[in-house]
């Protein structure tokens, strides 16, 4: 089963600001002035775009959990 | 005051295909405001962005589509190439591929080949020495490195450069090549790789192409096709755009002997001085793959209308000056440069963090082993490709 939301969120040393996620999924990350990528809300309810742009970060900087577990980027 | 629009769209590229230089009329569209208006040698004319903000927003917005061009008439610099493969789709479809090999590509991924990346360099280097000089950098060092690393990545035989390079130069190429010929080119690459994937499916193997078969055959997240024209456009973009960059960079060095002297002092400034480098040297003789608005989009100060393409200058806008200081100078301890030499937004160069690695071994290994390197003769450049750089560029040192 699901849990209600999960929580996502950018590793700002890793992140490259390759436009990756905000350009996959806007509704969840964007670039902020300095051109590095932040998630709008850390918690989110389950979108598997989440999931998409964490395994397509080129710096793997996008994480993704659900509760305590990392979901995102998957193996 | 007119506007651009009202202008007959002037005749794209800009750039002369010999040498590095960016042309001036890229310098006169940033003291118009708006974008330009431009036609290429085939398609409709398109709006052509030239700023780093204006670049950014067209690159990374979803309101802007690669898919669409296939409905329309795209703006191309030969008659030949339009459906790209990954490169003109959209998210999900994109997404659905893209997943597929991302992780292969990461920055944690690639740095596990950086031992032996920088073994090949040294190999290379004994056997430039070898050969003696003058010697070809290009046919002995910039373009076998990136070979023999796309080839182990995705499971090509080496030996195969021979074939693959004649295809892979007629993808790139802009030249006079016919629809006809640019297909018959794409149709001979794509059944070599229906070749290679054959044999990865009787003796799979620990590579990306058996990886990508593996997907099809058991996941079935992509069709036979995709999978061919994902391994093939993985090989070509893997090898010619860091093949051309290894050169080009050699090349603005030696132009600017003080950051060449610079970097050979503080050899740790190399990473630093790649992106720069990637910044300050204008790779395309033009733009391609352009993006077509799905809705009205204002992009600075022109409104892009539903259904029209714009190309981004990406060697522009990485010298605009609203972006970067002194965009002209060429300063290899410059840090946080965020250029687009890699493109932005989804179809951001799958192949970065390979690439940056590469370079940055491939130009750290050779100016400390040849500290009198120089040109040797005459450069002979590419000419009618995307990409510009040396096809011969014969060193001394």
């Amino acid at each position: 089963m699901r849990a209600v939301s999960w929580t996502t969120e950018v590793d700002r040393g890793l992140c490259m600001g390759s436009g990756m996620c905000a350009g996959l999924a806007p509704e969840l990350y964007r670039l902020d002035d300095e051109g590095r990528a932040a998630p709008l809300r850390d918690r989110i309810t389950p979108d598997e775009r989440a999931l998409d742009a964490a395994d397509s970060c080129p710096a793997a900087a996008i994480l993704v959990r659900e509760g305590g577990q990392l979901i995102g980027p998957r193996p | 005051m007119t506007t651009t629009a009202e202008h007959a769209p002037l005749p794209y590229p800009f750039n002369e295909p010999a040498g590095l230089g960016l042309s001036e009329a890229y310098q006169e569209a940033l003291e118009r405001p708006g974008l330009l208006r431009v036609r290429l040698a085939y398609g409709e004319p398109a709006w052509l962005a030239t700023r780093y903000a204006d670049a950014r927003l067209v690159l990374g917005d979803r309101r802007f589509s690669r898919e669409e061009a296939l409905r329309h008439d795209e703006p191309r610099q030969s008659e030949g190439s339009r459906d790209s493969g990954i490169l003109s789709m959209d998210p999900p479809g994109h997404t659905r591929l893209r997943t597929l090999v991302a992780k292969a590509f990461t920055v944690h991924q690639v740095e596990k080949l950086r031992p032996w990346v920088r073994e090949l360099t040294r190999d290379l280097l004994d056997g430039l020495e070898a050969l003696g000089q003058p010697a070809d950098l290009v046919e002995h060092y910039a373009l076998p490195i990136p070979v023999a690393v796309i080839c182990r990545m995705l499971g090509v035989p080496e030996e195969d450069r021979p074939k693959f390079r004649k295809w892979s130069d007629a993808a790139l190429s802009t030249s006079s090549l016919t629809a006809e010929e640019f297909l018959r080119s794409r149709e001979e690459l794509r059944a070599y790789m229906a070749g290679l994937i054959e044999e990865h499916r009787r003796r799979p193997r620990p590579d990306l192409m058996t990886g990508l078969i593996e997907a099809r055959d058991t996941g079935d997240r992509l069709s036979e096709l995709e999978l061919i024209d994902l391994c093939v456009g993985i090989l070509v973009a893997g090898h010619e755009t860091t093949a051309t960059q290894i050169p080009n960079f050699v090349h603005a060095l030696l132009d600017h002997p003080d950051q060449m002297a610079l970097l050979r002092e503080r050899p740790e400034l190399v990473r630093g001085a790649v992106e720069e480098l990637l910044r300050f040297v204008p790779l395309g003789s033009g733009a391609g793959f352009p993006r077509y608005a799905t809705e009205d989009v204002r992009v600075g100060q022109t409104l892009v209308r539903a259904g029209e393409p714009v190309l981004v200058a990406v060697g522009a806008a990485n010298r605009d000056a609203l972006k970067f200081d002194a965009p002209g100078r060429l300063d290899v301890t410059r840090t946080g440069v965020q250029h687009l030499g890699f493109g932005h937004g989804v179809h951001h160069c799958l192949g970065a963090p390979l690439a940056r690695l590469e370079l940055q071994e491939a130009l750290g290994a050779l100016l400390t082993r040849f500290p009198g390197l120089r040109l040797a003769g005459d450069v002979e450049w590419k000419s009618e490709m995307l990409v510009r750089g040396p096809r011969e560029m014969p060193v001394g040192w």
